[in-house]
C-alpha cells in the first residue's frame, strides 16, 4: 500500500463517516444520542481535513466543535427531561421545501462534477497525501496576519462584540 | 502481501511505539497507584499496601485480576450502549494523546508538526467519557458528578491551554521535538516561565479531577460521582483513563517547561557527571532489593524481592549500554527516557504531595479560582512572555527581561488575590451559594 492508496481509504472511510453520522443525527430519536452521532460527524471531518494535509485546521475543528461546543450541547441536553422530547414530532411537516432545497444542492453537485470530468479534480490533489506538510501552522499564522489581516480583525471584532453581548443579557444586577 | 509487508516496513518503529505504549501504560498506571498509596501511607506515618509480594509490589496486578474477575453491573433503566462505550472513549483518548509525545528524541509515534495542539484536542475528548458515562447510568449522583467535572474542565481548560501557549510563544513551534530542543543548551523554560508553569501545574491538577479539586469525585456529597454506577472490568477503565491522563498532562509539563528528555544542567561540561546517576540509581535500588532479600518473612517474597533485584540490575545495564564506545550512539535515546521518566514522575509526585497536604475546595470556590484569578492571570502570563521575547530580541539580557516580565505578572496576581479578599460578596457563578471570604 503507498501512502496515496492508504490515504485515499482513510478519506473515503471518513467522508462515509461523516454521511452516516450526519443522516444518524437527524434521524435518531433520543437527543443525547444525536448528539453522540454528530459528534462522529464533526470528528470525521476533521479526519478529512487531516487526509487533505490541513492539520491546524483538524486540530482547531477537534478543540473548538467537539471538544467546546459539543460539550456545552450535552451538558444542556442532558438537563434536559428526554421523555418529553420522545414523545413530540420529531420533524416537521415541510418536506418539501427541504426536498426543494436538496434539489437545488444536488443540482449544483451534479454541474460541478459534471464540468470537472475529465480533469482529474475530483481526485486528492497529489503531493499532498502521506507526507504532511511541515510547515502548516507557520502558513496559517502569516496568512492569517499578513495577507487576511482585515478580515481576521473584523471576525475577532466580531466575536468580542458577541462575548460581551452575551455576558450583559445574562449578568443579573445583584 | 508485499504490499502489508512494505507497510510494516514504513511504519515498523512507530506500531512497536503504539504497542509497547498500550502494552506498558495499564502497567504504569497500576504502579503510580501503588505509588500514590505508598506515598500516602508515609505522609500518614503508615507502612501503605503490604501484603501482596514485598512490601506490597504485586498490588496493582493482584489489584488489576480482581476488578477484571469481578461482577459487572448495569443499572437496570441505564443507556446500556452509551453506558459500555463511555469509559472506552476516556481511555481511548487519554492514549491516543501518547502518539504525539516525545520520550526521547527517537522513541516517538508521529512527530507532528501541530503535536501540542494535537494533544489538546485529543485530550478535551476525554471529557465525553465522564459526561456520557454520568449521564447514561441513569442515576443522581452520577449525574451531578458528570455535570460538576465538565463545568470544572471546562474552566480549567482554558487557563491551561493559555498557560501552554506561553511556554509555545517561547519554543516558537509546537511539534514536541522541537520544543524540547528549543530548552537545548538554553534555560529550561521553567525557568523563564515560572509562572506559566505554575499555572499549569494548578490546571492540570483540576483537569484530572484530583484532590483539592477533585469534587467530581468527591465520595462524601456524590458518593463517586460520575463513576458511581459502575463497577468491575468498567470501572477500571475509567480509573486506567484517570492515571493514564495524569501520566499526559506530567508529561506535557515535562515537555514544555522541564526540557523534556534532556538532563539537568546538561550544558555545563563540569556536571558531566550526572550521565553516570542513571545506571547508578538502578544499581543502589537493585543492592537495597538484595539487602532486604533475606529479611523477608516468606520464602515467595524473598525470591520476587530477589527477582525485582534482577530486573533493576537489568535495567542499570541498559542504562550502562551507552558508556560502551559501540553504543555511545544510543545515549540520548536510553539516558532521555530515563530523564523523562524521572521528571514525569517527580510531577506526579508533586500531585500527590498536594492532594495529602490541602483539603478539598468547595465548588464556588472552584469555580471562582478558575474564573476570577485562573484565566486572567494565565492571560496576563501570556502577554508577559510575549513581552519576554520581545525585549530579548531587543538585545535585553536574560536577568532584567526576566525579571520585568515575571514581576510585571505577579504584580498582576497580587492584584487579582486583592480584588478576591475585598469584594465581601462576590456574585459567584453558584447563586445563593456564596458568603463573605475570608
Amino acid at each position: 500500500m503507498t501512502p496515496t492508496q492508504i490515504s485515499q481509504i482513510a478519506f473515503y472511510f471518513f467522508a462515509g463517516l461523516a454521511v452516516l453520522g450526519a443522516i444518524l443525527t437527524v434521524t435518531v430519536r433520543n437527543v443525547v444520542h444525536s448528539a453522540i452521532f454528530l459528534i462522529t460527524s464533526l470528528l470525521a471531518t476533521a479526519g478529512i481535513f487531516l487526509t487533505l494535509g490541513a492539520q491546524f485546521v483538524f486540530a482547531v475543528q477537534i478543540i473548538l466543535y467537539v471538544g467546546g461546543i459539543m460539550v456545552l450541547f450535552i451538558f444542556v441536553i442532558m438537563l434536559v427531561n428526554l421523555d418529553v422530547a420522545l414523545h413530540q414530532l420529531q420533524f416537521n411537516r415541510q418536506g418539501w421545501v427541504a426536498g426543494l432545497l436538496a434539489l437545488v444542492l444536488a443540482s449544483q453537485l451534479g454541474f460541478a462534477i459534471w464540468f470537472a470530468r475529465g480533469e482529474g479534480s475530483l481526485d486528492i490533489p497529489a503531493g499532498r497525501t502521506g507526507a504532511l506538510s511541515p510547515q502548516n501552522v507557520e502558513q496559517f499564522g502569516l496568512a492569517l496576519f499578513e495577507k487576511y489581516a482585515l478580515p481576521f480583525e473584523i471576525a475577532s471584532v466580531l466575536l468580542l462584540v458577541a462575548l460581551i453581548g452575551a455576558v450583559v443579557m445574562t449578568k443579573k444586577r445583584v | 502481501m508485499s504490499a502489508l509487508l512494505e507497510f510494516l516496513k514504513t511504519y515498523m518503529w512507530p506500531l512497536i511505539f503504539a504497542l509497547v505504549i498500550v502494552g506498558v501504560l495499564p502497567l504504569l498506571a497500576g504502579y503510580v497507584v501503588l505509588m500514590e498509596r505508598k506515598v500516602m501511607a508515609d505522609m500518614q506515618a503508615r507502612l501503605g499496601p503490604m501484603r501482596v509480594g514485598p512490601h506490597g509490589l504485586l498490588q496493582p496486578i493482584a489489584d488489576a485480576l480482581k476488578l477484571l474477575i469481578k461482577e459487572d453491573i448495569i443499572p437496570e433503566n441505564a443507556d446500556k450502549l452509551v453506558f459500555w462505550f463511555a469509559p472506552v472513549i476516556s481511555v481511548t483518548a487519554a492514549m491516543l494523546a501518547y502518539s504525539a509525545l516525545a520520550i526521547g528524541p527517537f522513541f516517538q509515534i508521529a512527530e507532528l508538526n501541530i503535536g501540542l495542539l494535537f494533544i489538546v484536542a485529543v485530550s478535551s475528548m476525554g471529557i465525553f467519557g465522564i459526561i456520557l458515562g454520568g449521564w447514561a447510568s441513569n442515576s443522581h449522583y452520577s449525574l451531578l458528578g458528570a455535570l460538576r467535572s465538565t463545568a470544572q474542565m471546562i474552566s480549567y481548560e482554558t487557563a491551561a491551554g493559555l498557560a501552554l501557549v506561553g511556554g509555545v510563544l517561547l519554543a516558537g513551534t509546537l511539534s514536541t521535538q522541537k520544543i524540547v530542543q528549543a530548552q537545548q543548551g538554553g534555560t529550561w523554560f521553567v525557568f523563564v516561565a515560572p509562572i506559566g508553569f505554575f499555572l499549569y501545574l494548578v490546571a492540570s491538577i483540576a483537569e484530572t479531577n484530583r484532590a483539592p479539586f477533585d469534587l467530581p469525585e468527591a465520595e462524601s456529597e456524590l458518593v463517586a460521582g460520575y463513576m458511581t454506577e459502575y463497577s468491575g472490568f468498567r470501572w477500571a477503565v475509567y480509573f486506567l483513563a484517570e492515571y493514564a491522563n495524569m501520566i499526559v498532562v506530567a508529561s506535557i509539563a515535562t515537555t514544555l517547561f522541564l526540557g523534556g528528555w534532556l538532563r539537568p544542567f546538561g550544558s555545563i561540561a563540569a556536571l558531566d557527571f550526572l550521565d553516570f546517576f542513571p545506571p547508578l540509581c538502578f544499581l543502589g535500588v537493585a543492592g537495597y532489593c538484595f539487602y532486604r532479600t533475606p529479611k523477608q518473612p516468606e520464602p515467595i517474597q524473598s525470591g520476587v524481592m530477589a527477582l525485582f533485584g534482577g530486573l533493576c540490575l537489568l535495567l542499570a545495564a541498559a542504562m550502562a549500554l551507552p558508556f560502551v564506545p559501540a553504543f555511545a550512539a544510543s545515549k540520548a535515546g536510553v539516558h532521555g527516557a530515563f530523564w523523562f521518566l524521572l521528571k514525569v514522575s517527580l510531577y506526579i509526585y508533586s500531585f500527590m504531595w498536594i492532594r495529602f497536604t490541602f483539603p478539598r475546595f468547595r465548588f464556588d470556590q472552584l469555580m471562582k479560582l478558575g474564573w476570577y484569578f485562573m484565566i486572567p492571570l494565565s492571560i496576563v502570563n501570556v502577554l508577559g512572555l510575549g513581552v519576554y521575547k520581545v525585549l530579548r530580541q531587543l538585545q535585553w539580557s536574560r536577568w532584567p527581561a526576566f525579571l520585568l516580565t515575571t514581576g510585571g505578572t505577579l504584580l498582576v496576581a497580587i492584584w487579582l488575590v486583592w480584588l478576591a479578599q475585598r469584594k465581601v460578596a462576590v456574585p459567584g457563578p453558584v447563586g445563593d451559594m456564596t458568603e463573605a471570604e475570608g
